[in-house]
């Protein structure tokens, strides 16, 4: 089972927060900051798994994380993940959001925070692995996202207010994600 | 109305979205604790409004806000309006919010239950996704009572997409409503068959993590889930079928002998690490549950290790990790293969990466012998020196001591090194683990009594050095440790070569600084060593000293006695007045000392923690009666009317009771005096604890290595541990000579012996080590028939508990999921909502009826499918080879462990065929029962004829019954069991002994079968040094021990006393496969008798036929139907008339006793396959004719066809 998936910055501002067992929000923000400092103090090229310890659930559950350009993807398993497919389900993510979001950035995932939750709901369920196949994922994505088009949208205009957003020439604007090739084959890309 | 809508729809213009929300907020980075309370106060509004794209808006950027840390509970209601908007725009809104916020004590959620109802049954399938994964975050007890019918039914749904989500949804209401486990699980597991690999997947998850918490419910599943690891191509699926694996291999040895060779052959094959990690972990897993010794898996052990070394080499540091990780549980049952990498795991102790340094910490623990816990200790102990950072330091102490004090400190040899390396670490600063060093010297001292002379001299160097004091600050900080120390210095006081300094540092005014529990301890330590002084100097007859002791004492304690630490000063006013009144005494001239220290006489034991829990309780102990009656308050009314039934038979009672009282006590009395007389540990009224230490035998006998203590002792805090380094080395020096001289011995007469022992493995073991001193460690002392239970460490509360439920029990009427009733229909307003229940009435109610009668129907067919599970688990798992360590049950028997193919094969593989008829019908799938078993052992044909009989009755409702009541095969299949199979044969047999022998061959072994004897002591003599051989012939060779002739025969590995049997396997290499060969042999043993031994011998032919040659290997029809048009195969057929046998019956056999798997079955005709192993392809066409089979049979070598046909026609003339 997957107890948490947190996504948030090099400076720990969280940009997703998802958590699958009920925790106060003061908790809750306890436990980003904690797991932010957690992972700040490991360099790049060292490995990905952290023992939690007492932050969430106790010795059975492990962080695995990567880091992407200014984001770290965080999730808090427990020993019934395979950390190896856990590591690839998080790339797997991470590459939908490519997808989604046509190269995305740190502000992709700050203006638009239901959709990423909308994309992470296509790969993970109540905590446990829904998808892993990414064009399936994306399939469904985007037929809902046809079926909130034809409905009007949520606000008038939705699609320009993002490219408006994009052009703002924000003081910190973030490097693109990068997403090189996957470190590992990917066990179910089902490429 | 119209006008308001308009309005709203302009005024939305000037809300804030989402994106502006969060703009806003960026740009209040000084006051955004204040903007974002002006913009709840905002969404408070939007809220207030009517129009729903509005709340919506407002709810969405509440979702941001709790992302922040802002509870959003007090929008709960809103949120479910949301939720029920009719839009799935609005509503994914509803629910996203629902998801992040709702739990359990969220009042208004129980007003969820009909809208999310309505959700899960709506047509549009993103509708219904999208409420169940809402609820998938959010479901409660009473959700999850009310829903789950309605969530069964979508695991049927014709979308994967819901299915999917439906299936994985059930596990958190199982979690929620564990009574509706058992009867959601039938359809559970047949999604485990789904024709969509993503519903498929989400089945094996959901019964996965089921299985994790309980997993013997689930063994039955294992063939299912064995053909799925065999067949699927899906890593995700596949890694978490290997991880159940390896949660129910302990459950089922059998189950993991089977699993090895598959699992090896993907840790060949695979080049996912993911999977081959998985693959690795669950072989050890299996090797854990297995008995180890066995010859092949040592090969396993050594595929896994020299795996995971690479994975531990490898640059990328998850995988070093992981390697690591790994490793370790290897080390748990087979330390040795482990340790030969000891290279690789010190190496990366000094790895950049903490989590890797943590792991290889880890495996050190296991790692250590008697021969290398110093070197090892030497190397951490440099390392607490460089790290930095205080978690990695005291882990790395946590771990010096968790090595050392491993298995009651069986890998220490001296412990005069041991305390050293203790005090060593008291001179970290800055680490919580005080207590634990303080716990080990305590622990070593009173358990160690060879040590406590040395230890008592540390422990006042200790008392002595300043800087532990110094650093009482820190809570649990180092200065725990002079807990300890003074502890250890006053109960062993006797020790001590100067107590008076020892006293005097314990009464410096500076210890009040300690922390109180520690000055307590000094304070009652302190008169401990004053006894021991008084005593010292009376003897010595120097009065005055021993009354400058007491003055310094009257003079000190006031200190303590002025503390703010209740137990300090306690302690210290006793001790004052007490002491005041010595010095009276001894003002007296009254000698004191024998009275002070009797205070203090005695010894104290170690207890093991559970003791007291252990304890049981005697026979005819009733804790729950009253020792004496209960006040006479309650005997008014209450008691009477029992009175009138009970009344004789009580006052009988309390008449004998005091007699029998008395006599008991005083007999228990007896025994009790005699027991503490015997038991050493007991604390009795002896002579003083001097006396007795002398009198202990062994104490001061005990040869101490000679050392010059002297000089490193009187330092504190000195690096002294690593003189023990050099000593250890210069004490196995000494050693060598003669332990070289007894190896010599050793081989000289292995060379006479036995030339197979693997005696060279062991001369390097510990057992060569002498320790420096004997110690006799004194065990933790347990009642004397205390229980052995481990039930103390079950907690009652856990919550997979309520699903440990036996899943194979058919389902009784009253288990079933509750149905909804529309007790809320009405209360409803929108006219959307109003109609959907009137549909869903109209759809339930004809099924509630059917319902009846449809459980009925399954609970009978359960019952025999159940029956029939029961049998085939036990026979699926059967197929392995029994290991030659246990005893092989006599051949033929029913259900005996030595059988080699799975016949269960032959009905099972067309269902692969199948599943694309499937999909074209989507209402069939609703049906519960299509899946199932006996649908899927159906001809193609005769489906396909039903499918227009289906559709003409109403949707979805297909009563299961029916189909079973159908006489197809099915029935017969049920009826008639397959008869008990052995491929065991008789090889031969005399009044000794009987052979039975089964040939196997392996895929990856191309030359080589396995020939597994069974040898059965038939005799009432033990047969003993039995020697197996053949006379080789050019194409077949018994495989022999290196360095043996042709003509010597090769040992059988164990003795057989009268009555047991146990198989012996030999290797045989063969150049050609293509003919059959028997082979001539001779058993030759000895039989000892009361009577003496005699030589005996037992010759016999060995039959290699063609069929032995051949190994089980599943084909898919597709490839098989490839092979057949490649035209390299040559052909030939056979004919047997006169046979009665059942078709499925007739597959069985010979798949089992031909080593075939049906690739394909229809009708009564079936296309079969196997493969030699050299790689000769085999395929099958067996046709089923009125009392005639025939058999068409094409391969790649014609010889080899002909041959087996021939072999298979001798088969089938028996049935």
């Amino acid at each position: 089972m997957i107890q948490a998936i947190l996504v948030f910055n090099n400076h720990g501002k969280p940009r997703l927060v998802r958590f699958y067992q009920r925790f106060p929000e003061e908790i809750q923000q306890q436990i980003v900051r904690e797991t932010f400092h957690l992972v700040l103090k490991r360099d790049d090229n060292i490995c990905n798994f952290l023992e939690g310890g007492s932050l969430i659930g106790g010795s059975d559950y492990k962080l695995i994380y990567r880091h992407y350009a200014t984001l770290y993807f965080v999730f808090c398993v427990d020993s019934s993940e395979s950390e190896l497919g856990i590591l690839d389900l998080i790339q797997v993510f991470v590459e939908t959001l490519d997808k989604c979001f046509e190269n995305v950035c740190e502000l992709d995932l700050i203006f638009h925070m239901d959709k990423v939750h909308y994309i992470l709901q296509e790969v993970v369920m109540g905590g446990m692995v829904l998808e892993t196949n990414m064009n399936e994922i994306v399939a469904q994505i985007e037929a809902q996202n046809r079926l909130e088009k034809s409905e009007g949208g949520l606000s008038a205009a939705p699609a320009r207010a993002v490219s408006a957003v994009k052009n703002i020439n924000l003081p910190e604007i973030p490097r693109n994600i990068n997403i090189g090739k996957p470190l590992l084959p990917a066990p179910a890309c089902g490429a | 109305m119209a006008l308001k809508m308009v309005k709203g729809s302009i005024d939305r213009m000037f809300d804030k979205n989402l994106q502006d929300l969060v703009r806003g907020i960026r740009n209040h980075k000084e006051d955004e604790a204040k903007y974002i309370s002006q913009c709840i106060d905002e969404i408070k509004q939007e809220l207030k409004q009517d129009n729903i794209a509005v709340k919506a808006n407002a709810v969405c950027k509440l979702t941001y806000l709790q992302m922040l840390g802002y509870d959003i509970s007090w929008a709960a209601f809103n949120i479910i309006e949301v939720m029920s908007a009719s839009k799935f725009t609005f509503k994914r809104i509803g629910y996203l919010a629902a998801s992040q916020c709702f739990h359990e004590g969220t009042d208004v959620i129980m007003l969820t239950t009909n809208q999310i109802r309505k959700d899960l049954s709506s047509p549009s399938q993103y509708d219904t996704g999208v409420a169940l994964t809402g609820l998938s975050c959010f479901v409660t007890p009473d959700l999850a009572r009310d829903l789950a019918n309605d969530i069964m039914t979508l695991m049927s749904h014709t979308k994967p997409y819901i299915r999917k989500k439906a299936v994985l949804i059930m596990y958190k209401v199982f979690l929620k409503y564990p009574e509706s486990l058992r009867p959601a699980f039938p359809r559970l597991k047949e999604k485990l068959e789904d024709p969509d690999p993503g519903v498929q997947s989400a089945a094996v998850n959901v019964i996965c993590e089921l299985a994790r918490r309980n997993p013997k419910n689930y063994l039955s599943l294992a063939p299912l889930f064995f053909k799925l690891m065999t067949s699927s191509t899906n890593n995700w699926v596949l890694i978490k079928i290997i991880k159940l694996f390896g949660a129910l291999t302990p459950l089922e040895p059998r189950l993991g002998k089977k699993l090895i060779e598959p699992l090896t052959n993907l840790i060949h094959s695979t080049s996912a690490m993911s999977l081959l990690y998985e693959c690795v972990n669950t072989v050890i897993a299996v090797l854990i549950s297995l008995s180890s010794g066995m010859p092949n898996h040592s090969a396993s052990i050594q595929l896994c290790v020299q795996k995971l070394r690479i994975l531990i080499e490898d640059s990328d540091q998850n995988l070093k990790y992981l390697g690591l990780l790994a490793m370790s549980k290897i080390l748990r049952t087979h330390p040795k293969s482990v340790q030969a990498h000891k290279d690789l795991v010190l190496q990366c102790l000094d790895d950049k990466d903490e989590s890797i340094r943590l792991r290889a910490l880890d495996l050190l623990y296991g790692m250590v012998s008697k021969k290398n816990l110093v070197e090892i200790v030497k190397k951490l102990m440099s390392h607490v020196d460089k790290a930095e950072g205080t978690t990695y330091r005291d882990e790395l102490l946590t771990k010096i001591i968790d090595i050392c004090s491993q298995c009651n400190y069986q890998h220490i040899t001296n412990f005069q090194w041991y305390i050293s390396v203790l005090v060593e670490l008291t001179r970290l600063e800055g680490t919580r683990h005080g207590h634990l060093i303080a716990a080990q010297m305590l622990d070593v001292a009173i358990r160690v009594k060879a040590i406590r002379k040395f230890a008592v001299s540390q422990m006042s160097a200790l008392l002595d050095s300043a800087h532990l004091v110094a650093s009482s600050t820190q809570r649990n900080g180092i200065c725990e440790v002079l807990y300890a120390a003074a502890w250890i210095c006053g109960e062993f006081s006797e020790h001590l070569q100067e107590p008076q300094q020892t006293l005097e540092a314990m009464l410096r005014p500076k210890v009040t600084t300690l922390p109180g529990h520690i000055q307590a301890v000094y304070v009652q330590n302190v008169v401990k060593l004053y006894a021991s002084i008084l005593q010292q100097k009376e003897q010595a007859a120097e009065p005055e000293a021993a009354q400058d002791v007491t003055q310094l004492m009257v003079e000190r304690l006031p200190q303590f006695v002025q503390s703010a630490d209740l137990e300090v000063q306690e302690r210290a006013s006793c001790v004052l007045q007490l002491v005041k009144h010595i010095q009276k005494l001894q003002a007296k001239d009254v000698p004191v000392a024998e009275e002070v220290s009797a205070l203090f006489a005695g010894e104290l034991n170690p207890v093991a923690p559970k003791a007291q829990k252990k304890v049981p309780v005697p026979e005819g102990l009733d804790l729950d009666a009253w020792i004496n009656e209960p006040p006479s308050d309650s005997e008014s009314e209450d008691e009477k009317p029992k009175a009138i039934f009970h009344d004789e038979e009580q006052r009988h009672a309390k008449q004998r009771q005091p007699e029998a009282e008395e006599e008991e006590l005083a007999r228990r009395r007896e025994a009790r005096k005699q027991e503490q007389a015997n038991n050493p540990f007991y604390i009795k009224s002896s002579p003083s604890p001097q006396k007795r230490y002398q009198d202990m035998p062994g104490v001061e006998h005990i040869p101490v290595v000679q050392i010059d203590l002297s000089v490193p002792l009187k330092v504190p805090g000195m690096p002294v541990s690593d003189q023990y380094v050099k000593l250890q080395e210069e004490r196995e020096h000494r050693q060598r000579p003669e332990k070289d001289r007894r190896r010599r011995k050793k081989k000289d007469k292995d060379k006479r012996g036995k030339p197979r022992r693997h005696s060279s493995l062991h001369t390097e073991s510990d057992e060569d080590i002498a320790p420096a001193q004997r110690v006799d460690i004194v065990t933790e002392e347990m009642p004397e028939n205390a229980l052995p239970s481990d039930e103390d460490d079950k907690d009652p509360n856990d919550p997979y508990r309520a699903l440990d439920v036996d899943l194979d029990r058919p389902l009784a009427d009253s288990e079933r999921l509750p149905v909804q009733k529309h007790r809320n229909a009405e209360t409803t307003k929108s006219p959307e909502k109003e109609d959907v229940p009137f549909v869903e009435k109209k759809i339930k109610k004809p099924r509630k009826k059917e319902k009846k009668h449809r459980e009925k129907e399954r609970e009978k067919k359960e019952k025999r499918k159940e029956e029939k599970e029961g049998e085939d688990f036990d026979f699926w798992l059967s197929t392995a080879p029994l290991p030659a360590a246990a005893p092989a049950p006599a051949p033929g028997e029913p259900g005996a462990n030595t059988v080699t193919a799975a016949p269960e094969g032959g009905g099972e593989e067309p269902r692969r065929e199948e599943r694309g008829d499937e999909d074209e019908d989507g209402d069939n799938e609703r049906d519960p029962e299509k899946a199932s078993k006996h649908k899927k052992k159906k001809p193609k044909k005769k489906e396909k004829e039903e499918r227009p009989k289906d559709k003409k009755k109403p949707k979805k409702k297909q009563p299961p019954g029916e189909e079973a009541a159908e006489p197809v095969e099915n029935g017969a299949l049920a009826d008639e069991p397959l008869p008990p199979m052995s491929s065991y044969c008789l090889l031969a047999e005399n009044s000794y002994i009987k052979m039975t022998y089964d040939i196997q061959g392996s895929l990856q072994k191309d030359s080589q079968v396995t020939v597994s004897i069974v040898l059965d002591n038939q005799s009432s003599s033990f047969l003993k040094g039995m020697e197996f051989n053949v006379l080789d012939s050019l194409n077949t060779r018994l495989a022999r021990p290196e360095g043996s002739s042709v003509h010597d025969g090769v040992p059988v590995p164990f003795q057989l006393p009268p009555g047991i049997s146990n198989e012996a396997q030999f290797v045989f290499t063969i150049q050609s496969i293509v003919m059959a060969q028997k082979l001539k042999g001779t058993l030759s043993f000895i039989a000892k008798n009361d009577e003496g031994s005699t030589h005996e011998k037992l010759d016999f032919k060995l039959h290699f036929s063609c069929t032995s040659y051949l190994v089980t290997t599943p084909c898919y029809s597709d490839a098989f139907a490839k092979l057949l048009e490649s035209g390299d195969l040559s052909m030939s057929s056979i004919k047997v008339d006169g046979i009665s046998m059942s078709f499925q019956n007739l597959l069985a056999k010979i798949c089992f006793h031909h080593h075939f798997s049906v690739v394909e079955r229809v009708d009564s005709c079936a296309s079969m396959y196997s493969r030699s192993i050299q790689g000769h392809h085999v395929c099958l066409l067996v046709k089923k004719g009125e009392k005639s089979v025939s058999v068409d049979g094409k391969c790649s070598d014609a010889t080899l066809l002909s041959n087996l046909l021939a072999e298979m026609k001798a088969t089938l003339a028996e049935c």
